[in-house]
């Protein structure tokens, strides 16, 4: 819990324009980037935005799939909060927020089409594969969302199938050269924009979290140089008026047409 | 008395050669103190927060400060997905780093404390639990807790026959003659007392004796590599 005395130097300062950090209320923190955490994942990597650190994980598995989609891959997307990475987590069942955030990312990578679920299927209504994506909060700076979103896009585009044994039905100890099969175009990032008093802000501190009005976490694919939707989700109690959904909107336009191409150069390398 | 089946180490180590080592702290800004911890495919982390009041208040003791040890692997760390959360494996090592630790840290001037400590695999390849006590001790150090003494750990093996330092994954899975004995120990840098002890597997009264002064070696100069990387920090921090 931050002193009253400094969340309103945070709200006196944003209604500047101004944040502690020097940064615009627009503005993302430095973004970095390490591959290969687990020799045994099929792709890992670690993310950074300035000090707020995650660790993702893909690993698969053959199983059945689900009666409803007898011919697609199964995907699932998890989220660990533990103390390790924050004074103000606790240990125990995943919280509300881990669930949140587990659940928000799974939907922006479902629904974007990125993973391509039909290529997964190994035999129709009986073997499919399983993807795992599992994010693990290692420094809590504020932001995990946008941050173990990267984290998940770059460590699904790394992936490697492991390789499958026909005899056995089961997966080898060992990964092929085939590629988790994506729909490339259909990539979606997350962005999440915050209102403070009144003040739109990306990519905010732990601080700035705690005072925010309201949030919106969004997946944001591209379509011909124009962004699309293809996940949303409203956070906190304070509503939002007609005139601020249309600034968020055009932040999102604005935002969309800087952060596609650095996120795609962080993604696929180019 | 036959000879070892096990004649040379898979990955060419001399019997008494641990894997290469890493070793770094202040890996986690929010935290008292952090460390990490390597050898070979084996990577630990380890974050320290605390003294702090311990709730609920009936788990306080008036005397002095209690550690608290969490342990865990991630997800990916193994090739067969481990499932996130707790289970019977993770806990007793929670146990036996916090017995190992005991002797170590001096929480007598922090009555109704807590410290916590909380181990996480990143990466798997046998030893973790010994991984995870070397890069608990730096992140303590690192956090300013009160020490009597530092603590390294290392696991020996019994590979059919032959004694070897630092057992990695494959050797762990040996099968041949007397296959594989693991056992993980922690020494106690000053005191030179031995703070962890386990085994499973098969060994005589003088194999134990030979692994016992081995670990102690390896301890040795594991304890080196840890100072060197507190030392590091100090002064190089934000």
């Amino acid at each position: 819990m931050m002193p009253t005395i400094q969340k309103q130097r945070i709200i006196e300062y944003l209604k500047e324009g101004k944040r502690f950090d020097g940064r615009q209320p627009e503005e993302f923190r430095d973004i970095t980037v390490e591959m290969g955490l687990s020799k045994n994942a099929e792709s890992s990597c670690s993310v950074k935005f300035g000090k707020t650190e995650v660790y993702v994980g893909v690993k698969l598995e053959v199983t059945e799939p689900y009666p409803d989609s007898p011919n697609k891959g199964n995907f699932m997307c998890s989220a660990e909060l533990s103390p390790l990475a924050s004074e103000s987590f606790e240990l125990g069942p995943p919280g509300i927020n881990a669930i949140e955030l587990g659940r928000v990312l799974d939907r922006g990578i479902r629904e974007s089409g990125f993973i391509d679920f039909e290529k997964l299927c190994i035999k129709e209504g009986e073997k499919v594969w399983q993807v795992f994506l599992d994010i693990i909060a290692i420094n809590d700076d504020g932001n995990l969302m946008d941050v173990a979103g990267l984290a998940g896009l770059i460590a699904l585009a790394h992936a490697k199938l492991p390789v499958y044994n026909e005899e056995t039905g089961k997966p080898e100890h060992e990964l092929s050269d085939i590629d988790l099969p994506l729909n490339k175009e259909a990539m979606a990032f997350n962005m999440t924009i915050h209102s403070i008093n009144g003040v739109l802000i990306v990519d905010p501190s732990v601080d700035e979290e705690e005072l925010s009005d309201f949030r919106i976490s969004m997946a944001i694919a591209d379509n011909n140089g124009e962004p699309r939707i293809t996940a949303m989700q409203k956070g906190k109690e304070t509503a939002i008026t007609e005139g601020e959904m249309e600034k968020i909107l055009k932040l999102v336009e604005d935002k969309h047409k800087e952060m596609f191409p650095k996120i795609s150069k962080l993604v696929w390398g180019k | 008395m036959t000879k070892s089946s096990y004649t040379k180490r898979t990955d060419g180590r001399k019997f008494d050669e641990t894997r290469p080592i890493k070793a770094k702290v202040g890996i986690v800004p929010s935290a008292d103190g952090s460390a990490m911890f390597e050898t070979g495919g084996t990577r630990a982390i380890a974050v320290v927060r605390g003294p702090r009041t311990l709730h609920p208040q009936h788990m306080q003791n008036p005397e002095k400060g209690i550690l608290r040890i969490n342990y865990g692997m991630m997800p990916f760390s193994v090739w067969e997905r481990i499932r996130p959360g707790p289970n019977r494996r993770s806990q007793e090592i929670n146990k036996v780093i916090e017995w190992a630790l005991a002797e170590c840290v001096d929480l007598d001037a922090f009555p109704n404390s807590v410290v916590d400590v909380f181990i996480q695999i990143p990466q798997a390849d046998a030893g973790t639990r010994v991984a995870g006590l070397n890069a608990a001790v730096m992140a303590l150090a690192h956090a300013g807790v009160p020490m009597k003494e530092m603590a390294s750990a290392i696991a020996v093996g019994k590979i059919d026959k032959t004694i070897v330092v630092d057992v990695d994954k494959e050797e762990e899975d040996y099968k041949e003659g007397e296959g594989s004995t693991d056992i993980p120990m922690c020494f106690l840098s000053r005191s030179g007392k031995l703070a962890l002890l386990q085994l499973d597997g098969k060994i005589s009264i003088p194999e134990l004796k030979e692994a016992l002064k081995m670990a102690k070696e390896a301890c040795k100069k594991i304890n080196e590599i840890q100072i060197k990387a507190l030392k590091e920090s100090a002064g190089s921090e934000e």
